[in-house]
């Protein structure tokens, strides 16, 4: 370990995490109310990311379509984003009711296979590196501290942002959880669909609705993504880490995925101050190692809770 | 009726969270005996089995069979003792035919192992064999000549009942348990039913531990009877005197979802 | 659907019953199909032998996917990577080892088995959804070893090592024209042991498992075992592919395509195929091979007609766009896949002309 970067490393990584674990908030809302895992999370974000790229421009491409202020363009593309959400859940996943695990695991891989397909069509495949960001990616904070390399920790200004957008993100969700009458409808139906029927709430809505939110929790991670490396379509693979994270926390637990995005921010940030190169360079798996880990010790998460199984 | 006890259950304890699923319950069952267990939905009658099983693990007691202490064994290791099982909810193997449910409960009777399997030589070929024959004779048994290669995801409920009682049997167990084998089934099919659980347990001698909600049936063909309510066995006895029993009653009549109370004392 | 044998139709012992070639028509079909792919040589085109051959060594992938996935009901997002194991087992036993190829796809077998045997341990806590994630897991962690680990032996990050073409004396299988000979062979060996397997007490406990695996365990099935040995054989199968694949392309690589996406690939061609039958791995395998080929041929004439700045998205559109949506209309229209369809079809022309 290279004991002077890990400050750096911890801050960093639990920065990241946020938007890891944002990102890992729309898998799990969709699981809770359908109980469906979404594969195709990452390519509904890479989607929402271009669609922003797109409405705000890029200036020195003359690929934009429009070319909005970037909250304008945000705001258009979460649109989209709910639309194709709602979408999907109605044409692909609505026909897949009461199929086994593995049929609707395959089609949301089909349809991340579907989305990645069409974005290389509509956007190309390089990677575009003007997406638009209130800060210079590289205006720093610098705070000191004894103990880091050169005593300064840097706070990278789009990182704090997006942390700070992430956590507001995730709170306004689960406001939207617990006292919203939307909200109450979708927690109902996550708990027992055949009670929530009984009370008078459209399942199909609510599954519809849901989808449609994590549209836009996908985006709005991606956007918050993008600020700091870029649009492309690889982003898409980037979010592999997110998937971990939701297991981490328990795959039906809001508080959890976000937790579980921070542990995974921190494992990869850990792992980059290590004083060997083979650690350094297993950031990409170190979530997956310690998932592995966590299986072994609570295979329920983090927050998951234990269930006895009956027959 | 030989008295050896062949199945004893001492002071099983079993909680799930706050609600207690067996309370101190303990009986014992001797060999060649048809035992009935009953009592209102949520006693802990299913639970009992699955402590048999050893599927819960209970959180005190023992549950001795044959001088194994099925509490302390992993749940495969309880059929290879001769203990097989019927389930409330029909837990066929939904994809499989008929024969292929049967052939897959002669698993702990066959060893080929997974070479010969692969290679389908000598053993294995004989061992499938020997195996079907006795799955055969199963099947005519209890009348599913017709059905034997039909898949059992698409049959009626009542075959579905009987083919899983038939893939119990295929185990060839010493010890039978049957967890409500005649719920939801029509007058006829359950009389059916009766009768080849009578003739299971007089023709081959197997013990049997039944658990049923139709009183009339339970008080025609058990031997004995234990009732459960809220974890607690509340009376033992043959099926006269549970039918007399004042608290047996009560604990029926006292029960507001209870089925068919007026069953115990009109039969 | 032996129920839909025409009357007259009788077994005369279990034995007969038991058995898959039951008929003389049945031995003469098997033989004149083998004939047709082994003369490929003398009567295809080169491209037609080279995807023959290919489809050959993804449908053994596809094998022990099928037994891992079709028959188990354990899913598993890293079949790929265990082809890769096996590629550069057995290239390694070969350039390293000095054994001959033929030997060496069998110690790769036994390499990516016990590999899959690790990756598996987790079904003793999880399952379901939990262990694909698991497998997903082996996805990222195999690749990762290879690129990073032992980089003297497997070449580094984006390394690639030679995986020697085999050879009988003289004569190098070094062509599709010759190699095609040693897929056959190995797929004809797969498929004996995988249509065994399935029929025998090992198969009756992996579909017990998928079906209803608590009954399963309280019937006497040791779940943990049996799910460990679909784990092994399924990683097996996928070494035997990988190792073929390698010594085909003569060489092996972390990044010549062992990938999630591969891996994504093979269960869409189980699905497509139809999971849990012996004759899904051929049909989906062929399908998705097939369509592949018609992707690049949509995607290589549509860029010639269109701007040269299009030409990159236009190569790596069409693939995914027309997998995927093949899969989710199998998914929808026909989760069974193309092995039920064929089914149906039999059973149709058995009962012609009174088919309805
Ligand atoms: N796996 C479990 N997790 C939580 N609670 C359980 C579980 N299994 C049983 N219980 C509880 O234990 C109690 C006894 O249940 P059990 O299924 O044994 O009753 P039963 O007598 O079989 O009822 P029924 O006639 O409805 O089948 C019930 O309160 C039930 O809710
Ligand atoms: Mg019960």
């Amino acid at each position: 370990m290279n004991w002077v970067l890990v400050p750096q490393a911890v801050v960093t990584g639990i920065l990241n995490g946020g938007v890891i674990g944002l990102i890992a908030l729309g898998v799990v809302m969709i699981y809770k109310s359908s109980e469906i895992f979404n594969f195709s999370q990452g390519h509904l974000l890479t989607l929402g990311v271009f669609l922003t790229w797109w409405f705000a421009g890029a200036k020195e491409t003359g690929d934009e379509l429009f070319n909005l202020p970037l909250v304008f363009a945000v705001l258009a593309a979460f649109i989209i984003a709910a639309l194709i959400g709602f979408i999907i859940e109605r044409v692909a996943l609505r026909p897949m009711a009461g199929q086994p695990l593995l049929s609707i695991i395959l089609m949301t891989l089909g349809l991340a296979q579907l989305l990645e397909g069409v974005i290389n069509l509509t956007f190309g495949v390089q990677p575009r590196s003007n997406f638009p960001a209130p800060f210079p990616a590289t205006e720093s904070f610098k705070i000191p501290f004894s103990l880091a390399f050169n005593e300064t920790i840097f706070l990278r200004k789009t990182l704090v942002a997006t942390f700070i957008v992430a956590m507001l993100g995730t709170a306004l969700l689960i406001l939207f959880f617990r006292f919203t009458r939307t909200g109450l409808a979708m927690r109902a139906t996550a708990e027992d669909h055949e009670l929530a029927r009984s009370i008078g709430i459209s399942v199909p809505r609510v599954f519809g609705l849901s989808w449609a939110i994590a549209g836009i929790v996908a985006a709005a991670g991606g956007v918050l993504l993008a600020m700091q490396i870029g649009a492309s379509p690889t982003l898409s693979t980037v979010v592999l880490v997110a998937f971990p994270a939701i297991l981490l926390g328990g795959l039906e637990s809001l508080p959890g995925a976000i937790i579980g995005g921070i542990a995974v921010g921190l494992a990869q940030g850990l792992v980059g101050a290590s004083s060997l190169v083979v650690i350094r360079n297993s950031a990409a798996i170190a979530p997956y190692v310690l998932l592995l880990i966590i299986m072994f010790i609570r295979p329920e998460g983090l927050f998951g809770q234990k269930r006895i199984e009956r027959i | 009726m030989d008295n050896a006890v062949y199945l004893s259950v001492e002071n099983v304890n079993l909680a799930f969270g706050g609600t207690q699923a067996l309370i101190d319950v303990s009986f014992n069952v001797s060999e060649g005996e048809l035992l009935a267990i009953i009592g209102p939905n949520g006693a802990g009658k299913t639970s009992m089995l699955n402590c048999i099983n050893s599927f819960y693990r209970p959180d005190k007691g023992r549950i001795i069979f044959k001088g194994h202490d099925l509490t302390r064994l992993s749940s495969h290791r309880v059929a290879p003792l001769g203990i097989a099982r019927t389930f409330q909810n029909i837990a066929l193997y939904t994809g499989m035919s008929v024969l292929e449910n049967l052939m897959a409960a002669r698993h702990v009777h066959m060893n080929h192992g997974m070479i010969a399997g692969a290679l389908y030589f000598g053993r294995a070929q004989k061992e499938e064999v020997e195996n079907r024959i006795v799955v055969e004779e199963i099947i005519d048994f209890l009348e599913i000549e017709h059905i034997r290669k039909a898949i059992v995801g698409a049959l009626p409920y009542g075959l579905r009942k009987r083919v899983e009682l038939g893939r119990a049997l295929a185990l060839e167990p010493k010890l039978l348990l049957l967890d409500e084998p005649m719920a939801g089934m029509n007058l006829e099919e359950k009389e059916d039913m009766a009768r080849f659980i009578l003739d299971i347990h007089e023709l081959q001698g197997t013990t049997i531990l039944l658990i049923e909600h139709d009183m009339g049936l339970v008080m025609d063909i058990a031997e004995r009877v234990i009732v459960l309510d809220f974890g607690l066995k509340i009376a033992e006895g043959t099926p006269d005197e549970i039918k007399n029993n004042p608290t047996v009653i009560q604990a029926y009549l006292g029960e507001e979802f209870g089925a068919s109370p007026p069953d115990v004392v009109s039969q | 659907m032996a129920v839909l044998r025409p009357a007259g139709d009788f077994d005369r012992s279990y034995q007969q019953d038991m058995s898959f070639l039951r008929k003389p028509w049945h031995w003469v079909a098997l033989f004149f199909s083998i004939g047709v792919v082994a003369t490929s040589p003398y009567w295809g085109t080169p491209t037609i032998i080279t995807t023959a051959n290919r489809i050959g060594y993804w449908i053994i992938a596809v094998q022990g996917l099928n037994i891992l996935t079709g028959y188990t009901g354990q899913i598993s997002l890293g079949q790929a990577a265990f082809m890769l194991v096996g590629g550069y087992v057995s290239a390694l036993s070969v350039t390293h080892l000095g054994v001959s190829t033929f030997l060496a796809l069998p110690i790769a077998a036994l390499g990516a088995g016990l590999v899959g045997l690790i990756f598996g341990l987790p079904s003793l806590r999880v399952k379901g959804f939990y262990l694909a994630m698991a497998t997903l897991a082996a996805q990222f962690i195999i690749p990762w070893m290879t690129r990073y680990t032992f980089t003297d032996y497997l070449g580094g990050s984006d390394g690639i090592i030679p995986a020697p073409a085999p050879h009988i004396g003289d004569y190098v299988f070094n062509e599709p024209a010759r190699y095609l000979h040693i897929t056959l062979g190995a797929l004809i060996i797969t498929t004996f042991l995988a249509a065994n397997i399935s029929r025998s007490r090992l198969g009756r406990a992996f579909v017990a498992i998928r079906d209803n695996d608590l009954a399963a365990e309280l019937l006497g099935v040791n779940l943990f075992g049996y799910k460990l040995r679909a784990f092994f054989i399924a990683a097996m199968y996928a070494g035997i592919a990988g190792a073929l694949r390698a010594h085909s392309d003569q060489s092996i690589g972390t990044e010549l395509g062992y990938d999630l996406i591969e891996s994504i690939l093979l269960l869409g061609m189980l699905v497509i195929g139809g999971l849990g039958t012996n004759l899904g791995p051929f049909l989906g395998a062929s399908f998705v091979i097939l369509l592949e080929e018609f992707s690049g041929f949509v995607g290589r004439n549509v860029a010639m007609m269109m701007p040269a700045e299009m030409t990159p998205r236009l190569l790596t559109s069409f693939r995914p766009i027309f997998f995927g949506l093949m899969l989710m209309i199998f998914l929808i229209f026909e989760p069974r896949g193309l092995a039920h369809r064929w089914q149906l079809f039999k059973a149709a022309w058995r009962l012609r002309p009174f088919s309805h």
